[in-house]
């Protein structure tokens, strides 16, 4: 079994926003939710970087432990998931993601949130792969599919790379040695405690 | 001569790193000394590194290009903080201080038993100690402090008590319920608390008496009654306990009903960890509360039951009202003192 992560290498990454429409697009993320979004640090300064971020499917992830009702599950290629239907919109796993993942429709009153909504790594939820019942919760399942998620598919310069860990570390390792730099894996120490040692 | 020792020193690391890269991925990777960048210059030497950011920042943030602010936060390794203060520390805290309180009072009755009401308290006479705006707040903040309380520790303590028992699905639902109770009762407890405040403000604040009170155990301990005038300093401890907690958790749950209105990421975190302690402890304490107000002291409940209580009781225990409450008319024991009850 693989073990599927993202890696963002943001040498490459232009911002063209191309991941977050893909992925908008491919799930019909409803508006206000963002799965995929792109944070500029260091914006307009030398070093400006962009790095396109969503759920990172952590190691013993941090939302599924606060979770209240306990509705996550890691599949067998360590995508983390969770079930709309147990969900009760607490709001706890976006203080305990490190990467600001999860997101709640507003409904109701006050600041109140509806069911959590996250990146699936393209493979849905715990309903039958897909069913229409999938497909309305939480997007398509690509994965089922044989395929990769859509983000990194569409990448127009292949710097969201998404798969098995291994491979893309060692994709990622090679173009770093042979550029002679690369500004990290970002965010792979705080979900995997480990980053690409190149 | 800078540049040729940055690159040296940059063949240096590759060579160190290599035998790490190696045991990571079982691959081999391409020598570092082939692999330079062909043109030999480094065009983004000054860009920023995740490692170099976390080494200054303790959370990254940049610009966003979508209309959600929270969102402009990169990474927040706090996070795992928060993790192991909901997971590690809360359990531990709301169960020692509710379990370690319920067996203190169990202790309590065991050895010392039920306070008796003394030969001579019941004259047959009644006073009004509570008229019924009065109860009426009562009783609406306590019937909402209930149900905040349990519908609170269930995002702590359901998910290892009760979904065991009952299953996901059905415990699932419970918690969506729990949820909407917990977030409209907080209104008409703060309002109760507001209430509170207003009446009962007056007659708590700390004097000498309570310091008399004290030193002499409060009746609890030992015979004889020391001298208190309508509220003692044990009940006016519960009032500050319960203004003070009760606002405090209306401030903090605020924050945390209307989320990242006014707070950040690690202002969320902190509002949830101090609602949550906060929490756990005035359920600790209202427990004793309730214990004295029914099982722990017999005749105490028809203060906040009916309203009215014996006058001689009134006289042992609150000596010093009774007297006032006389004095302000001729004619003894008065039922219809201040406001009018709705009786
Ligand atoms: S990135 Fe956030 S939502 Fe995704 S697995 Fe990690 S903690 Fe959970
Ligand atoms: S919002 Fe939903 S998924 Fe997130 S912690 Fe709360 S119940 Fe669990």
């Amino acid at each position: 079994m693989a073990r599927m992560k993202f890696i963002c290498d943001a040498e490459r990454c232009i911002e063209c926003n191309g991941c977050t429409t893909a992925c908008k697009n491919e799930h019909e993320v409803p508006w206000g939710v963002n799965r995929r979004r792109l944070v500029t640090v260091n914006d307009g300064k030398p070093g400006e970087r962009s790095v396109s971020m969503a759920c990172m499917h952590c190691t013993d992830a941090p939302c599924a432990a606060v979770c209240p009702v306990n509705c996550f599950y890691t599949t067998g290629d360590a995508v983390v998931l969770h079930s709309k239907d147990l969900c009760i919109g607490c709001g706890y796993c976006f203080y305990a993601c490190p990467f600001g993942a999860p997101q709640y429709p507003r409904v109701g009153n006050f600041g109140s949130r509806g069911k959590m909504d996250k990146c699936t790594y393209c493979s849905g939820g715990p309903e039958a792969d897909l069913s229409v019942a999938e497909y309305e919760k939480y997007g398509s399942n690509r994965l089922a599919e044989g395929k990769l998620p859509l983000c990194a598919e569409m990448c127009s310069t292949k710097a969201l790379l998404a798969g098995d860990g291994e491979v893309i570390a060692q994709i990622y390792k090679t173009r770093v040695i042979t550029r002679g730099y690369g500004s990290g894996a970002w965010g792979w120490k705080t979900a995997y405690r480990e980053t690409v040692a190149i | 001569m800078t540049r040729l020792l940055r690159i040296a020193l940059a063949g240096l690391a590759l060579a160190l790193a290599a035998p790490a890269a190696h045991a990571q991925t079982g691959r081999d990777v391409p020598p570092p000394a082939q692999t330079q960048n062909p043109n030999g210059a480094n065009p983004t030497a000054g860009a920023v590194t995740e490692d170099q950011l976390f080494r200054e920042l303790n959370k990254l943030q940049g610009r966003i290009s979508i209309p959600d602010g929270k969102a402009a936060v990169l990474e927040q390794p706090q996070g795992r903080e928060w993790r192991a203060f909901r997971e590690s520390w809360l359990p531990w805290i709301a169960g020692v201080a509710i379990l370690g309180m319920a067996a203190l009072l169990a202790i309590f009755y065991f050895t010392r038993g039920r306070i008796r009401l003394e030969h001579g308290e019941q004259s047959g006479e009644k006073i009004l100690r509570f008229n019924s705006f009065e109860r009426f707040t009562h009783w609406m903040v306590a019937f909402c402090f209930i149900v905040l309380a349990i519908s609170g520790l269930n995002y702590i303590l359901g998910k290892r008590l009760l979904m065991p028992l009952i299953g996901p699905d059905a415990f699932a639902a419970w918690s969506q319920w729990a949820k909407y109770a917990h977030n409209f009762l907080a209104w008409p407890f703060t309002l109760g608390i507001l209430f509170m405040a207003l009446v009962w403000l007056r007659d708590n604040i700390p004097n000498r008496i309570d310091v008399q009170w004290i030193r002499q155990g409060g009746g609890f301990l030992g015979d004889g009654h020391p001298h208190a005038e309508r509220f003692n300093a044990g009940q006016k401890i519960v009032f500050w306990t319960v203004i003070l907690g009760g606002f405090a958790m209306f401030g903090t749950g605020l924050l945390l009903l209307f989320p990242f209105s006014a707070a950040d990421i690690n202002g969320m975190q902190l509002s949830q960890v101090t609602h949550a302690t906060i929490g756990v402890l005035l359920t600790a304490a209202i427990l004793a509360h309730i214990y004295i107000g029914t099982l722990g002291m017999e005749g105490a409940y028809d203060a906040m039951g009916s309203g009215q209580v014996d006058l001689a009781w009134a006289r042992t225990h609150h000596d010093l009202w009774v007297e006032k409450e006389q004095a302000k008319t001729a004619s003894g024991p008065q039922l219809r003192p201040r406001a009018t009850p709705a009786e």
